[in-house]
């Protein structure tokens, strides 16, 4: 059994939510940086133009990209024979505290009725699979509010099939409009149960946006999704234009014979995330 | 689509020249309220007791900035949606509040209360909270504190830059999306 310290991994996971809060991903901006060169209104470009300086200054002053810091989201692969002393949970969760409050980000965790901030952004919230071997890798994954919102699960009819998947995720996004800051990028879950679906769909946001599905058909479902969410005009913030989607990304998964189960998890253009292994 | 630098408080004249799409640098004071200010307001004003600052022209920024690091006046400082204070909107345009800074859709009552008592509404660039934080120069809580992010700041901000999202005369600059019919 390997043996992992639970400081070095609170540690580690405190230094990546500050590095990703004030560090725009390579990927999201090569696609600002596109935008800027290809969208085709004036007000669309201009966006484009202010959330790279957004960028560039987040990352020289370490203020946060966006000040929603986000409930704080991580995907944990942990190896069978690995252990983390005290519980992956816990240093999990003191490295996400110490993070937040020593990266000045904005703590946006709350009681569902009363509304009161937990104060500390806690809890943070664990997903662990088991893996086989003795690795640990720990993605993490800011999630804002507004973009959260304007997410969805539905509870599809099989016969509803792709056209009826196509329709939901486009109305879907039609609706959302200027709300969860555009240009967003969308996880798709498709299939799995009520809260699988939307447990890959979140997960699907943690690939690089300029990847390409291995599957082959699941990569051209992305693509056909692209195409007809972009051509709803909506632009950047909403202002018109061709970018209203930086990218989409499916996640499948068998399913009863009953249901087809579809999430549309909206992620805005502050797409922060990094992983980190050990 | 016109330029304006604009001080604050607003005036009728003031708003009486926006339309939907113009550029307004805003300088001068705002208030920030988010959705629990605004129920607390809202409950202040049902109770008859007096605001923490006068709505008379003033403008509220939908925002829940990050913690100001030592030697900034404030941190990131971008707008949240605002289509979750339309429930309270209205009331204090009816009351004086001017302009309303936020990101995305406003609802019908919204748009009829900014119609009927001259008020605009504003769009700030979400998700550019470092550099929106720039243009703000000072900034002090002046209510509820105990809502951290959410208190109620008061905000000097110098040049702020504004797009007219909607104005007071029905206009909207939102693209409408082109769904098939
Ligand atoms: S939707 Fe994203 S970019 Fe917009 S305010 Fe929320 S976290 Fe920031």
């Amino acid at each position: 059994m390997r043996e992992i310290k639970a400081a070095d991994v609170s540690a580690a996971v405190a230094r990546m939510c500050v590095s990703a809060n004030t560090k725009l991903p390579d990927d999201v901006r090569r696609k600002f940086e596109e935008g800027l060169k290809n969208e085709t209104t004036e007000a669309g470009k201009e966006i484009f133009r202010q959330l790279l300086e957004n960028a560039d200054l987040a990352f020289e002053t370490k203020l946060p990209l966006c000040q929603d810091c986000g409930l704080a989201i991580f995907y944990v692969e942990l190896g069978e024979d690995a252990r983390v002393e005290g519980g992956v949970n816990a240093a999990i969760t003191a490295g996400m505290v110490a993070g937040y409050k020593d990266g000045f980000l904005r703590k946006s965790s709350c009681d569902p009725m009363t509304r009161k901030n937990t104060g500390d952004n806690t809890p943070a919230i664990i997903h662990i699979d088991l893996v086989p071997g003795d690795r640990l890798k720990i993605s993490y994954m800011a999630k804002g509010g507004g973009s959260e919102n304007m997410s969805r699960v539905t509870m599809l009819a099989p016969s509803q099939g792709w056209e009826g998947i196509k329709k939901f995720v486009v109305q879907r996004v039609a609706e959302a409009g200027p709300n969860p800051c555009p240009p967003v990028i969308l996880g798709i879950g498709i299939g799995g149960t009520f809260e699988y679906a939307p447990k890959i769909a979140k997960k699907a946001l943690l690939r690089k946006l300029d990847d390409t599905h291995p599957d082959p058909k699941i990569a051209a479902m992305e693509a056909e999704l692209l195409a007809e969410v972009n051509k709803l005009g909506i632009g950047p913030m909403g202002l018109g234009g061709s970018y209203t989607c930086l990218a989409v990304k499916i996640a499948m998964a068998p399913c009863h014979i009953a249901s087809l189960p579809l999430a549309v998890n909206v992620q805005c253009h502050s797409a922060r995330h990094e992983e980190v292994e050990f | 689509m016109a330029k304006y630098s604009l001080n604050t408080p607003l005036t009728d004249a003031d708003i009486e020249k926006l339309r939907a799409g113009d550029v307004v640098l805003l300088s001068g004071i705002i208030y920030s309220g988010r959705d629990a200010a605004h129920k607390k307001l809202t409950d202040l004003l049902d109770a008859g007791k007096p605001l923490p600052f006068d709505l008379k022209g003033a403008s509220i920024y939908y925002v829940g900035p990050s913690p100001a690091p030592p030697g900034r006046p404030i941190g990131a400082a971008g707008p949240t949606t605002s289509y979750r204070m339309d429930a309270y909107a209205p009331r204090l345009i009816s009351l004086g509040l001017k302009a309303s800074i936020g990101k995305g859709k406003r609802n019908d009552e919204v748009k009829k209360a900014m119609r009927d008592h001259k008020a605009v509404y504003f769009g700030a660039t979400g998700g550019a909270g470092a550099l929106l934080s720039k243009c703000i120069t000072a900034s002090k809580i002046i209510a509820f504190d105990e809502l951290g992010p959410e208190a109620v700041r008061e905000m000097t901000v110098k040049d702020f830059p504004l797009l007219v999202i909607n104005d007071a005369f029905g206009g909207e600059l939102y693209a409408k999306p082109n769904l098939p019919e």
